[in-house]
């Protein structure tokens, strides 16, 4: 058994700031656990959202020693026996109470997304997709929602002022997840391009390396949205072919 | 306590304010060590390549000629890759052009537009931002939406004209094994500098086909893959070199550069080429 300092913070809108717990830990607990502990033994008023505790519920996101992650999937055997650990929520929500934020920005930015619209059926009148065809789509269904991507987006974090223009990490895999379905038959590059903005992407794939289910949001889901988009946009010789054979743009979201 | 408390980021109390914690980053460990070995290790290649492009001598010693400057195209290079040369390039103080710069601009230009290594310079020249959970050095941000930067979109463009260098380097090690024979003519042999062509010229072709812009061309763009077999073979293909992209990046930019040296150490004398055969 080890002994741990957590610095947890606690407070509001209105103020707060980090405040000290001496937490004992046994072998395979994780941070929720000892967040648990100072519940149960010295703040019972401390605010925390949590739900399954295995990882895949997403409820549990803060930023511990200053990195996004879920604490349930935070072992203590990370750390230093001994050390300090902050324990913080997540910085680029607005905050309600000690470590819990209003994550609705995220809910309200996923409203704008254009659903998905089936192509027409076969012949027979049936629709028939095979599983090369969703292989590519079905990592970006492992997301649980934890928002770690978003919080970590320093588009979002570190300008307000783009919030509105910009979508951020978890709704490009839900729209590259939807642009690529081959059911789907709507085109989403206009959208991708001037509504969720994603050319404020700077690709530095911080919501990569924070993603607790190891999606490959940049690789596989924003780099070809971007190259989806350069197609539609910036690429002068599909611009040319298209001139050339009468074609208009599919500029329709 | 770890940082300085406030009211809120912009210093005023807020129903939809963010947490009141003024400190930049509370990271504990060592995030800038990765940024400050990518400012180190890019800007030596940028040094070096520099002064290697500037030399305008010491590229080529049968029959091993440097990756800075094939194709050797303009009409004073040692050695013509095309059997031709266009006319020199005279530039005032600088008089005749390094051959090295007429041809260097397009693997500048797909490293430089490279989403891997757009990664990397953000990150440790932009600070745009150094590091995960660690604020922009700077406030203003408009990523790659406006000019400049909104050209890095035509990357597709600079990964074209790598594929064409990538055929040039394939020539070159291929005459690596064409060495002068005593009498006059040529003769079959084998070198180290052969080896080191050759794996230069892997290394530049696995970095250059794993490109995300490969990726997409190949096949990303296709939305049905059941009804397009082949790109999706390719595009399988694509995405497994692709996961090493920034692997053969970075081993590419040292074996360009070690490459030039081992050329450049030979032509002046400085190393003896070890011969096989």
């Amino acid at each position: 058994m080890a002994t741990f300092t957590l610095q947890v913070f606690r407070g509001d809108a209105t103020g707060g700031g980090f405040k000290d717990y001496r937490v004992d830990a046994e072998d395979g607990m994780v941070v929720l656990d000892l967040v648990h502990r100072i519940q149960a033994t010295q703040a019972p008023d401390l605010a925390c959202r949590w739900n399954c505790k295995a990882g895949k519920c997403g409820s549990c996101s803060a930023e511990v020693n200053g990195k996004p992650q879920l604490m349930c999937m935070t072992r203590m055997n990370l750390f230093e026996p001994g050390s300090t650990i902050s324990i913080a929520p997540l910085r680029t929500f607005p905050i309600i109470r000690d470590l819990v934020t209003d994550v609705s920005y995220n809910y309200e930015k996923a409203k704008s997304v254009p659903p998905l619209r089936l192509r027409p059926p076969d012949a027979d009148g049936k629709y028939r997709m095979w599983q090369e065809d969703i292989d590519r789509i079905q990592e970006f269904h492992n997301c649980i929602e934890c928002f770690l991507c978003q919080d970590v987006c320093h588009v979002i974090r570190d300008h307000d002022e783009k919030k509105k223009a910009f979508a951020g990490p978890r709704l490009f895999i839900k729209i590259a997840g939807l642009d690529m379905h081959p059911l789907d038959n709507r085109d989403r590059r206009a959208f991708v391009k001037d509504s969720a903005g994603i050319g404020l992407c700077n690709i530095t794939k911080c919501c990569t390396e924070v993603c607790p289910e190891h999606i490959h949001i940049t690789d596989n889901g924003i780099i070809p949205m971007k190259e989806r988009m350069a197609d539609e946009f910036f690429d002068p010789v599909v611009w040319l072919l298209r001139k050339f054979r009468g074609q208009k743009a599919t500029r329709t979201a | 306590m770890i940082g300085r408390v406030l009211k809120d980021q912009s210093g005023r109390v807020g129903v939809a304010a963010r947490p009141p914690i003024a400190a930049a980053h509370l990271r504990q460990d060592t995030w800038w060590a990765l940024p400050v070995t990518v400012v180190v290790m890019l800007g030596a290649f940028i040094v070096y390549s520099t002064w290697a492009a500037l030399q305008n001598a010491h590229y080529f010693v049968p029959p091993y000629l440097s990756p800075f400057y094939s194709p050797c195209i303009s009409a004073t290079c040692l050695h013509l890759t095309l059997g031709w040369g266009l006319p020199d390039v005279r530039l005032p103080i600088i008089g005749i052009l390094s051959p090295a710069f007429l041809i260097l601009w397009g693997p500048g230009l797909f490293r430089l537009t490279c989403y891997y290594y757009r990664k990397a310079y953000y990150r440790s020249f932009w600070l745009a931002p150094a590091a995960c959970a660690v604020r922009d050095a700077k406030a203003g941000y408009t990523g790659e939406t406006r000019s400049p930067l909104i050209v890095q979109n035509l990357h597709r463009y600079a990964w074209y004209v790598a594929v064409i260098f990538i055929v040039f380097l394939t020539w070159d090690a291929l005459l690596a094994f064409r060495f002068p024979a005593p009498g006059g003519g040529h003769r079959f042999g084998l070198g180290i500098g052969t080896l080191v062509m050759w794996i230069n010229v892997v290394l530049l072709a696995a970095y250059t086909f794993s490109c995300h812009s490969c990726r997409h061309v190949c096949g990303g763009h296709v939305d049905s893959f059941s009804r397009a077999p082949v790109r999706y073979k390719l595009w399988r293909l694509v995405s497994r070199l692709n996961e090493h992209h920034p692997l053969f990046a970075w081993l590419s930019l040292f074996a360009v550069g070690l490459t030039d040296l081992y050329i450049r150490l030979v032509s002046m004398g400085l190393i003896r080429d070890l011969r096989m055969f």
